[in-house]
């Protein structure tokens, strides 16, 4: 039977109106049941659902998979696969406290004291606090998860004790227009974000109009800061242009990216931004649900952007009539479960509808079947960042900053080997030599450069010169995806790093089409043997790379040998060669 | 009413209609492979409604569920005709055109008010009234049932209920509309197609009927007897007054299966001779004076399966039978050799081709026609007829050519086995989903879900009886008595029980069942017992 804790936490979420719960009964004398399409309606609570059983019991227990049968109608072997796709969720008994430590690119991982038996330490993928040099995510039942950073085992251990110690501040620098508020603004306040210039962009959208808004982004030239560089007006006129009744806005606030985090200091320091631009994409698309879909390792984010969200609709800048206009617009606020996949568009979609994150086949792009099948306008937070300036100041000034096409200012997340790791903002198009001297500069001599994260490339000194450009990149054959610049010396192992990077590709592979699914294990078996001295398993890993990149559904698989070939090429691994 | 014992309609029109009904059906456990199609139809947008006293695994997919009393389907059904009727949403021209006795059955329902069912059948007034709405409304729709209908002394009535729904709003004879009757088994159909049937010889002709006896005798060689033959339960009244001394069971368990099994029990131990022939020593194997090892059905030997959406498919041998296990098919032609008749030795196919002469429905189904277009549906009438994937669509053609199709009025008659002071608590009977029948095929497999048979209550009958999970309880019938652990499900009402028949080596269900039958089919009435519930003192 399950326990009183689950149910009140899974009532909360999926509410007992329908299906079958004791209200149901006892109203009906257990003769009637509504359920079915209405019921099934609701299958997109059931990621929060599994989390907030979760959160109540310190893991998913077959009863609550069980009962979410009868309030959701989802088949407990269904909602199994669910909960087990996700590494934030857990489908056998845990720990009092579990402590998840960043092992990633950026991070060196702290050796932590004993914390006592009640609590498992376990390795994490990055968390997106690289400049810091170490991070832990904190969780303890039936409290929320927090971030430490950096980490030492006092500090990990008042957190466990629910006195979470003040994290390190986020190192910012640069131009400073993305950035303006971040450090500056209160980011629980709505009073102090108006202050600071917030929500003139909305007015200033609804007094030109959807068709306006979208025409000052074509001329702005902006791309999408998700990776993609897609021409971010064209997505907009698409979903625009759609005459479907029921249209969606999505925030990709699922930040995955080893060693970025520019959007986890957008959203948890400028969170009203966020809201705000999206906002005044669902007003120039014509859509009046939005979702905002955080990383589940986020906490302080995902805190802050509810709290933000929540605000707003009180103010009446959500809601039924947006500033008293006859528009009306809410946001759902989504925490991811653990899965680097989800960050893809479509993979998000099917987490946030309440299935596995597998990424779905393109086409049809999400402009035209998106969210719940409807046509969807999905952005990364950096791109909706974007928007507020371009609304604010028109399209024609954000394109004159820039060159070649490339336009208005770009973040780089940079960490590894520099005198001060942090987020630094640069007018398109700075050079890498740029952008790392903007972070103080190389410690020890340059090695190499990682840009984009694992799916990234390495760059050697003779590219210090080379723009860090859509137009220059991809004319190369190359992307600067994440715009993740991890900074590598003479000290640093790039053996370790290769490893790490193949052993999260074989980990976060979905499973979902061969290539990627075999790929990334052969992948990674095949480096093992390369760095063990048998040169011949480059033939192998070449054979494997241009299956993943050939074959896989989506950017995952397409990109799990990109860092590897490149790091092959510039002889940074397997000893010279 | 329509003449042939079959389904309407196709599995893909489940998959394709507007709406879904389950009535007397927990599909979901019960024919899991049929309720896939639901499923796709479900996901394609149709509405689903089931009607169980249960809130079945079924129910709970359901747009709709409605909790009616044990055996008071033929009071919902007419309430729900009425109401058709009274809001003008019948099919009028349909009902003229293509049925009879219209009149009649809307004389039959006119005291079914929809506060009549209510009270009658325990489910508000107003969810009756939007089955019927939505019933009437729905561009297609599929009526499903199953043993929860038939399993009544009035089973038939039943059935002929819902036929008169189908015919009142014009849901058959179209894609996408019909009658679903769910068989239980892969071959069910195939079965009584083939003429194991008391009254019909293969392909649905009447035992009775002297020019259709006269052309399988031409073939046969041999007279038939002209009399319709007993049906099981007529057996075993048979066997109690003497006039049944030696009984021929192929591939079946009564023994376990039928209910008021300590009678079943004495009466097969009482026979003079017994023959069972089953791939398993079954219990009734037990009682037998002579046991023929079969092969599988599947892939030990040649023949076909019929579906319940009529499709005849080939299935083909594999492997050799194990010891000396053999082919029905070959048992029985040397027990024809033995008793003095030559019937050589005919392979499947051949005796197929002997059917497909006598059996018009069948005529066309060539073994090479069943390979290549994986199956057919009958009537298929020769080689060039690809098979009909649903029935009765001469019904919408003007003019109606053939006869009409008759309403039926009948009328509720409340379960035999009458709740009273002493036996209040209403027990019905049922299956899971990993476990079939008595167990004799399923019983062997291991299933993570399968906890054994249970007497499951309501957690108000529970409470009251002082009982939780685990406890044993003694449940008592008219007709005997078993021990059962208890397990509450909040998806009974109070005064509503359940048990299955999966276990009778732990708990033998069918002892507490009443042998009370359908005079028409044959059924028992295995849905509908009596029964009180004790605190059992001692282990069993």
């Amino acid at each position: 039977v399950i326990s009183e804790a689950e149910r009140a936490a899974i009532d909360a979420v999926v509410g007992t109106d329908l299906g079958w719960g004791d209200v149901a009964r006892k109203a009906t004398g257990g003769r009637l049941a509504r359920g079915g399409a209405m019921l099934r309606s609701r299958r997109h609570l059931l990621l929060p659902a599994l989390q907030a059983a979760q959160r109540a019991v310190g893991w998913v227990t077959p009863e609550a998979l069980e009962y979410l049968d009868s309030r959701l109608g989802v088949a407990p072997a269904d909602s199994y696969g669910v909960a087990t796709f996700y590494d934030l969720l857990r489908t056998s008994p845990g720990s009092r406290a579990t402590v998840r430590v960043c092992n990633d690119i950026s991070c060196t991982r702290v050796p932590l004291d004993d914390l006592g038996d009640d609590v498992a330490i376990e390795p994490v993928s990055c968390l997106g606090h690289c400049a810091h040099g170490s991070a832990a995510l904190v969780e303890v039942q039936g409290h929320s998860d927090v971030t430490v950073t950096p980490v030492t085992t006092d500090r990990v251990r008042a957190a466990i004790e629910g006195h979470a110690p003040a994290n390190a501040p986020d190192t910012i620098g640069g131009t400073l227009d993305l950035l303006s508020r971040v450090g500056v603004v209160d980011p629980g306040s709505l009073a102090d974000y108006v202050r600071h210039g917030g929500y003139a962009a909305l007015e200033k959208a609804f007094a030109i109009g959807p068709a306006a808004v979208i025409g000052e982004i074509e001329i702005s030239l902006l791309r999408g800061r998700g990776g993609a560089s897609f021409p971010t007006g064209r997505k907009w006129s698409a979903v625009a242009r759609s005459d479907a009744t029921e249209k969606y806005v999505v925030c990709n606030a699922d930040e995955s990216e080893p060693s970025t985090f520019k959007d986890r200091v957008l959203v948890e320091s400028d969170p009203f931004a966020i809201v705000e631009a999206l906002t005044i994409a669902a007003f120039a698309v014509g859509a009046s649900r939005g979702f905002i879909y955080v990383r589940g390792e986020y906490p302080l984010a995902y805190k802050r952007i509810q709290r933000a969200v929540s605000a707003a609709r009180e103010a009446g800048l959500l809601g039924r009539s947006v500033m008293g206009t006859d528009f009306t617009f809410d946001v759902e606020v989504r925490r991811g479960g653990g899965a680097y996949v989800c960050g893809e568009e479509t993979a998000l979609f099917n987490s946030i509808e309440g299935f596995r994150g597998e990424p779905r086949s393109k086409p049809p792009f999400p402009t035209e079947v998106g969210l719940f099948g409807k046509p969807t306008l999905v952005n990364n937070v950096e791109t909706l960042a974007n928007i507020l300036l371009i609304v604010a100041g028109g399209g024609k000034a954000f394109a004159s900053l820039g060159r070649d096409g490339s336009t208005g200012t770009k973040l780089f997340s940079v960490s590894g080997r520099v005198a001060e790791p942090g987020l630094y903002e640069a007018p398109c198009c700075a050079t890498l030599g740029k952008v790392i001297n903007l972070a103080g500069g190389p410690i020890g001599d340059f090695r190499a450069a990682l840009i984009g994260g694992a799916a990234g490339i390495f760059m050697g000194p003779d590219r210090l010169e080379d723009a860090m450009s859509f137009e220059h990149l991809a004319a190369l054959g190359e992307s600067y995806g994440s715009a993740a610049v991890v900074v590598f010396d003479e000290t640093s192992d790039l053996d370790a790093v290769a490893r790490r990077i193949a052993g999260f590709f074989r980990h976060e592979s979905c499973g979902q089409c061969v290539p990627c699914r075999v790929g990334t294990v052969v992948q990674q078996e095949a480096l093992e043997r390369l760095l063990g001295g048998d040169a011949t398993q480059q033939g192998i890993l070449a054979d494997v790379d241009r299956v993943m990149t050939d074959a896989s559904i989506c950017g995952l698989g397409r990109t799990a040998a990109s860092a590897i070939r490149s790091a092959l090429r510039l002889g940074l691994i397997g000893g010279a060669t | 009413v329509f003449g042939a014992g079959g389904g309407t309609s196709s599995y893909k029109e489940a998959e394709e209609t507007d709406l879904i009904i389950l009535w007397g059906s927990n599909a979901r456990n019960a024919h899991p492979i049929f309720f896939h199609h639901l499923l796709r139809g479900v996901r394609n947008g149709a509405t689903m409604i089931v009607v169980d006293p249960r809130r079945s695994a079924s129910a709970e997919f359901a747009d709709l569920w409605l909790g009616i009393d044990v055996g008071s389907d033929i009071a919902l059904a007419n309430a729900v005709g009425r109401e058709i009727i009274t809001s003008r949403l019948m099919d009028t021209e349909f009902i003229e055109r293509a049925t009879s006795g219209f009149e009649a059955y809307r004389e039959s329902v006119q005291e079914w008010t929809l506060d009549r069912a209510a009270e009658v059948t325990g489910v508000p007034a107003d969810a009756i009234r939007e089955l019927a709405h939505t019933y009437a409304l729905a561009p297609t729709a599929q009526l499903c049932w199953t043993l929860g209908i038939t399993e009544h002394h009035n089973g038939t009535d039943n059935v002929f209920s819902l036929i008169n729904l189908a015919l009142l709003t014009g849901h058959i004879g179209r894609w996408g509309s019909g009658l679903v009757p769910v068989r239980g088994q892969n071959n069910v159909q195939g079965g009584g197609d083939m003429g194991a049937l008391p009254n019909k010889l293969p392909g649905f002709k009447d035992v009775t009927n002297d020019t259709e006896r006269a052309r399988f005798e031409a073939v046969y060689g041999k007279t038939l007897p002209s009399e319709n033959g007993w049906h099981i339960s007529q057996m075993f009244d048979a066997m109690e007054c003497g006039d049944l001394r030696s009984l021929y069971v192929i591939g079946e368990n009564p023994a376990r299966s039928e209910a008021d099994a300590a009678r079943v029990r004495r009466l097969l131990g009482g026979l003079d001779h017994l023959v069972v022939q089953d791939m398993f020593l079954t219990k009734t194997a037990e009682l037998a004076d002579v046991v023929f090892p079969a092969a599988a059905g599947w892939a030990e030997t040649d023949g076909t399966f019929t579906s319940s959406e009529r499709r005849v498919q080939l299935v083909r041998k594999a492997l050799e039978p194990p010891g000396e296990a053999r082919d029905d098919l070959a048992i029985i032609v040397d027990l024809a050799a033995h008793l003095g008749h030559d019937w050589g030795h005919p392979t499947a196919e051949e005796t197929w081709n002997e059917l497909r002469g006598l059996s018009v429905i069948h005529a066309g189904m060539s073994y090479e026609r069943l390979e290549k277009l994986g199956g057919l549906q009958w009537p298929c009438g020769d080689e060039d007829d690809p098979g009909q994937p649903f029935l009765h669509g001469r019904l919408w053609e003007d003019p109606l050519k053939g006869p009409r199709a008759p309403f039926t009025p009948v009328e509720w008659v409340p379960p035999v086995d009458e709740l009273d002071d002493e036996f209040p608590i209403r027990l019905t009977t049922g299956r899971r989903l990993d476990s079939f029948n008595t167990g004799v095929q399923s019983g062997r497999y291991r299933s993570p879900k399968r906890w054994g048979e249970s007497l499951d209550l309501s957690p108000e009958d529970a409470a009251s009886h002082g009982l939780t999970d685990g406890d044993m309880a003694r449940v008592i019938s008219r007709r005997g008595s078993v021990q059962a652990p208890v397990r509450t499900d909040p998806n009974l009402r109070p005064g509503l029980a359940f048990m299955t028949f999966h276990f009778p080596e732990q708990v033998d269900t069918n002892l507490l069942t009443v042998d009370a039958w359908d005079p028409k089919s044959g059924t028992s009435e295995y849905k509908a017992t009596a029964i009180r519930i004790e605190r059992a003192e001692e282990a069993p």
